[in-house]
């Protein structure tokens, strides 16, 4: 374990601060542009035929160079979940409870994400419930894939 | 892939200590904790500065930790992958000792993780920071909840949340017998673990290890020199270390940790069995860590651990001593634990724990004398294990 993270920390300002955009790197930029679109792309590998996540040029599978994108259909399955109670950063104080989760994209790609639309109650998350991804905008030019329980 | 076996007994640690205090202390920085479990440490071992020739840290740079030491070493190393890296330090200093590098390895630890006046933010440049961190997966206690999720999906929510409580309250037992551990006058009933608040769901307060503000430091060396030392050697056997992702969403399975290859070959290096361990020490970051790292040492299958530590198998009074400083639960836990392991088991392997002493395994009449020592680091990420003995 690195640093631990503590909520609320003292000698914060009283105002909670707002979170943090992500800051696109190059290998992301054409997936941070496809969201902003409400589009979630993935990388795809042309030789193994692997789709996923995070972006890479590179298969992190079979090494391979030989990878394009594609566009996922947003649906896939809960992975898993935790209902965060105590805010792991100040920017999150105001947010909790609130549900993290991994989603397991159609085709195998897992990635990071939060749960919506949901209630943040154990009995009403399952592991391997169909979600299917909705956009939250953050900001002009960032907007986050998020998953709800799929229509 | 070859193998390093340290069977033959030519690789000891002579030292080891804590900071003079540890729990919340906001008088003392990260370095000062460094420098007071050296200074301990060496001490403790009959060894001066002056000797010391290899620095091993992880967290801080070993620049900024032997400059503020007032060490000039000839070897150095950084390895930081989590928690687990001072485990993974001894065995990088017995290879550099082994090599010819260096014949006196110190290695540091020291973090004021709960008191810092300053805490170090995340590179926005990794892809935690890009793809987790804006969903608030900041820090163990949300990572660790989702892996415990998927494991009581795959294997049962109720026996889990039971292994949860059991490891927790046996955990906090050999806290109450250890005069060092934050939580020495604190019991803690099945009742108290239940009622307690969420951290992060599946996750109560007990199931979440303390922040403290600590150090500790171990001192490695060679037999001949450890002859000369103030305590009788405790002998590096075998050690090994992996990792297998680094954020959480990238762990190949939740449930599975990376100890399923660092302990059997820590052990095949060692020459030793799961039945010949008198004594196991293993990262407590959380009460699920315990499970998972039980599972993957081989002391039981994937999904057996609720069954393992059923009634309270591991508490004082037991038969599988586990975790008996008090652990990352109960003891200390500045931030990065993996060092205090090794101080317990070579308390324990020289026979210095008094109320909480563990017992040579064939012959109760004698003390413990081989452990096994394993670090967890980062996201479920790393694990360095590492078997320790006596003559």
């Amino acid at each position: 374990m690195t640093q631990p993270s503590r909520s609320a920390s003292s000698g914060q300002a009283q105002q909670t601060p707002s979170i943090p955009p992500p800051v696109p790197q190059p290998e992301s930029d054409f997936y941070w542009e496809k969201c902003k679109a409400h589009e979630l792309w993935l990388r795809h590998c042309k030789a193994c035929n692997k789709t996923y996540f995070y972006p890479r040029d590179i298969c992190p599978d079979c090494f391979s160079r030989d990878t394009d994108w594609v566009k996922s259909s947003g649906r896939g399955s809960l992975h898993t979940f935790a209902i965060v109670h105590r805010a792991p950063a100040p920017a999150f104080a105001n947010k909790v409870p609130y549900v993290a989760a991994i989603v397991e994209l159609e085709g195998g790609a897992r990635m990071p994400t939060n749960l919506v639309g949901v209630e943040p109650d154990p009995s009403a998350i399952k592991c391997g419930m169909a979600v299917e991804v909705v956009f939250e905008d953050m900001n002009e030019n960032i907007s986050l894939p998020k998953f709800r329980p799929a229509s | 892939m070859a193998t390093t076996s340290f069977r033959q007994r030519e690789i000891a640690i002579v030292g080891i200590a804590e900071s003079d205090e540890m729990g919340t202390v906001p008088n003392k920085s990260s370095l000062q904790h460094h420098a007071e479990a050296a200074h301990n440490a060496l001490e403790d071992a009959g060894l001066s500065k002056r000797e010391v020739n290899g620095l091993f840290t992880a967290g801080f740079s070993t620049l900024a930790t032997a400059e503020y030491l007032g060490i000039q070493p000839g070897f150095t190393d950084n390895t930081s992958v989590g928690g687990s890296s001072f485990v993974i330090h001894v065995a990088h200093a017995a290879a550099a000792i082994r090599a010819g590098y260096c014949d006196v390895a110190l290695i540091t630890h020291g973090q004021a993780g709960r008191s810092t006046r300053a805490r170090v933010p995340t590179d926005p440049n990794l892809p935690q920071a890009q793809y987790e961190a804006p969903y608030g997966l900041i820090g163990p206690p949300v990572n660790y909840a989702m892996a415990c999720t998927r494991y009581m999906h795959d294997y049962g929510e109720d026996r889990t949340r039971q292994a949860m409580a059991e490891i927790a309250v046996a955990t906090r037992k050999w806290a109450n017998l250890n005069p060092k551990a934050v939580m020495y006058k604190t019991p803690m009933s099945f009742d108290d673990y239940h009622s307690s608040r969420w951290v992060a769901w599946p996750f109560h307060l007990p199931d979440c290890c303390l922040v403290t503000d600590s150090g500790a430091a171990v001192v490695v060396t060679t037999a001949e020199r450890a002859a000369a030392c103030r305590k009788k050697p405790v002998w590096v056997l075998g050690a090994a270390e992996g990792h297998d992702h680094n954020i959480i969403s990238m762990m190949p399975s939740l449930t599975s940790l990376i100890a399923r290859e660092t302990g059997p070959r820590a052990m095949a290096r060692a020459g030793v069995t799961h039945n010949d361990i008198d004594l196991t020490m293993v990262y407590d970051s959380f009460t699920y860590t315990v499970m998972l790292t039980l599972e993957g040492l081989g002391f039981c299958g994937p999904g057996e651990a609720p069954d393992f530590v059923a009634n309270q198998r591991t508490a004082p009074g037991g038969d599988f001593p586990l975790n008996t400083s008090g652990g990352g639960l109960s003891y200390t836990h500045p931030g990065m634990y993996g060092i205090f392991l090794l101080v317990e088991a070579v308390r324990q392997l020289r026979g210095e724990c008094g109320d909480r002493q563990v017992k040579h395994k064939r012959d109760p009449g004698q003390n413990a004398k081989l452990a096994l020592v394993n670090g967890t680091g980062g996201s479920l990420s790393s694990t360095g294990t590492a078997v320790l003995a006596v003559d």
